[in-house]
């Protein structure tokens, strides 16, 4: 786990983002970029941070504009800036899947981008596989009972709805292949290949 | 993370005049699957990152009759996808390896070939050179170098890419450090095995980049790249890999190029393997005499004698592979 985000569960329920929120961001961030930065004057307007700025992440269609300072992930952002928790953090960097997201339509994981790397991108996160009606894939795996803890799930369904766009009749061996970046420490792989074989089939709920 | 400044350059003259001269002031950033962690881990702490995403010209493909020309900045499944890859079998081989969806559309060509080597004291903060070499002769050594250690760098290249493209005869172009400048360079000549730890796994300054990656025409060269992995393979680098290009006079082979991967602190030609075959028809007792003579030169650490073996039959079957005869292996 980062910094940043340990400083966003901390106990006191004090974050140095809520102080720099609280005490005006902009300020704040001037102040440090002009204390620890190496840009010079005529590089300022190209450089930003280290402190913090505002940015506009579109995620599911909609704009969001969070305060972030640049070593902040992509990850990070989503959960603490824009408050959507689908993605999640675990491995912390990319190795096991967990932060899947969508960028521009294809497979990424948020906790292995710079935030201020995505403005400008089209961002899909898994909660947008909810709503009146639930998408495929998810219904799949309800009916497959194909999450135990749940941790891995959201990362497991992103992925799954871009490896299927790209591959719409994978086979047993090729979903097997395909989803060899998402990782689950329960095992439950033995619901999750048959829920997503389901979908291939059309057989999905919903 | 240490905090940092950041910047996205439009050019690669602005990415350059972005760059301090200065070793670990400044890094370049492509797709992230790398850098991020390292980062995190406190094993790189830059004061400014650079992120070379908005650089259009180094996510271009231009193919035509000479050949090939790859911007760094293009991902691996963007030119796993490009209809001319086909012509490198070695290349498309090399780049199937990887499994995991996020890496295929996330990681970059020119990350790739830059990324940090994966040897679990660098990655645990005892330096490249972990106690100059020390800490890897003495310690888990598994997975480390057989060839090229006797010096402090007991590491291995982890690129999966790099030594299909070196057996392909690939190229670089470099850029900086001054905006403007730019060196060509074989693509073999931009690893080095450090001798301290001031110095990096490649030869490029802080303010160089890697901006173009050139294939010469395929003409007709027949080549394989061969991944030995733990298992069933999934996510994880293999334990060694071999690549090999050959052109063919009839059935005899008029020239090669054998390179392995996970070997050595760089990519590993291995000239003992390509005079034993140059001359011969590939079969299965060439082949294995030509693993036979690659591993001649090894000098395994206290716990890798095993990759000796493996590194023997990657060669070979690598070799059987781009003649297009069975390999007796798994794919």
């Amino acid at each position: 786990m980062s910094n940043v985000e340990k400083h966003a569960h901390g106990k006191s329920g004090f974050s140095r983002r809520s102080f720099l929120k609280g005490s005006g961001a902009a300020a704040a961030a001037t102040a440090l970029a002009g204390g620890q930065g190496i840009a010079g004057a005529e590089e300022a307007s190209r450089v930003v941070g280290p402190g913090m700025s505002k940015i506009t992440l579109v995620v599911n269609g909609q704009s969001h504009k969070v305060d972030v300072e640049p070593r902040m992930t992509l990850l990070e952002a989503l959960r603490y800036g824009a408050g959507l928790t689908g993605a999640k953090p675990i491995s912390g960097d990319g190795s096991s899947g967990g932060s899947t997201v969508l960028i521009d339509g294809k497979p990424a994981s948020a906790s292995a981008l710079l935030a201020m790397d995505c403005e400008g991108k089209k961002i899909t996160t898994s909660e947008s596989l909810a709503g009146d009606k639930l998408d495929p894939v998810a219904g799949a795996f309800v009916n497959h009972d194909a999450s135990q803890c749940g941790f891995c799930t959201p990362g497991f369904v992103v992925a799954v709805k871009a490896f299927l766009a790209k591959n719409p009749k994978a086979t047993e061996e090729e979903i097997r292949a395909g989803l060899n970046g998402n990782l689950c420490r329960c095992g439950t792989y033995g619901n999750i290949i048959p829920a997503v074989l389901d979908v291939v089939k059309g057989a999905g709920n919903g | 993370m240490k905090a940092f400044e950041y910047a996205a350059p439009r050019s690669e003259e602005e990415a350059l005049e972005l760059l301090a001269p200065e070793p670990g002031t400044s890094e370049v950033l492509a797709g992230g699957t790398d850098l991020l962690g390292l980062m995190k881990k406190m094993i790189v702490t830059p004061s400014r990152v650079v992120s070379l995403s908005r650089v259009a010209s180094l996510k271009r493909i231009d193919a035509d009759s000479q050949g090939m020309r790859i911007g760094a900045m293009v991902t691996l499944d963007d030119l796993l996808a490009h209809p001319a890859t086909a012509k490198y079998p070695a290349l498309e081989q090399a780049l199937r390896g990887f499994g995991s969806l996020q890496m295929q559309s996330q990681g970059t060509l020119g990350g790739e070939l830059c990324q940090r080597p994966r040897c679990w004291y660098f990655r645990g903060g005892h330096g490249l050179l972990a106690e100059r070499g020390r800490a890897v002769a003495e310690g888990d050594n598994r997975f480390h170098a057989i060839f090229d250690n006797a010096g402090p760098a007991k590491f291995v290249s982890p690129s999966r890419v790099a030594p299909a493209l070196v057996a392909l005869g690939a190229t670089l172009r470099v850029i900086g450090p001054e905006p403007g400048d730019e060196t060509q360079m074989p693509l073999e000549l931009l690893y080095r095995t450090p001798k301290d730890e001031r110095q990096r796994e490649h030869d490029l300054l802080p303010n160089q980049v890697v901006a173009q990656i050139v294939l010469p025409a395929a003409d007709g060269r027949r080549s394989a790249a061969y991944e030995v992995h733990h298992g069933a393979g999934g996510q994880d680098d293999p334990i060694v890999s071999a690549a090999a290009s050959l052109t063919m006079h009839g059935n005899i082979v008029a020239d090669a190029r054998i390179v392995l991967g996970q070997v050595a602190p760089t990519p590993w030609t291995s000239h003992e393997a390509i005079r034993a075959i140059v001359g011969a028809p590939v079969d299965q007792r060439t082949a294995e005499a030509a693993g036979e003579a690659a591993v001649s030169v090894a000098a395994p650490l206290s716990h890798n004698q095993f990759k000796v073996q493996l590194a023997k039959v990657a060669v070979k079957r690598a070799l059987l592979k781009a003649a297009g005869l069975q390999t007796g292996g798994l794919a």
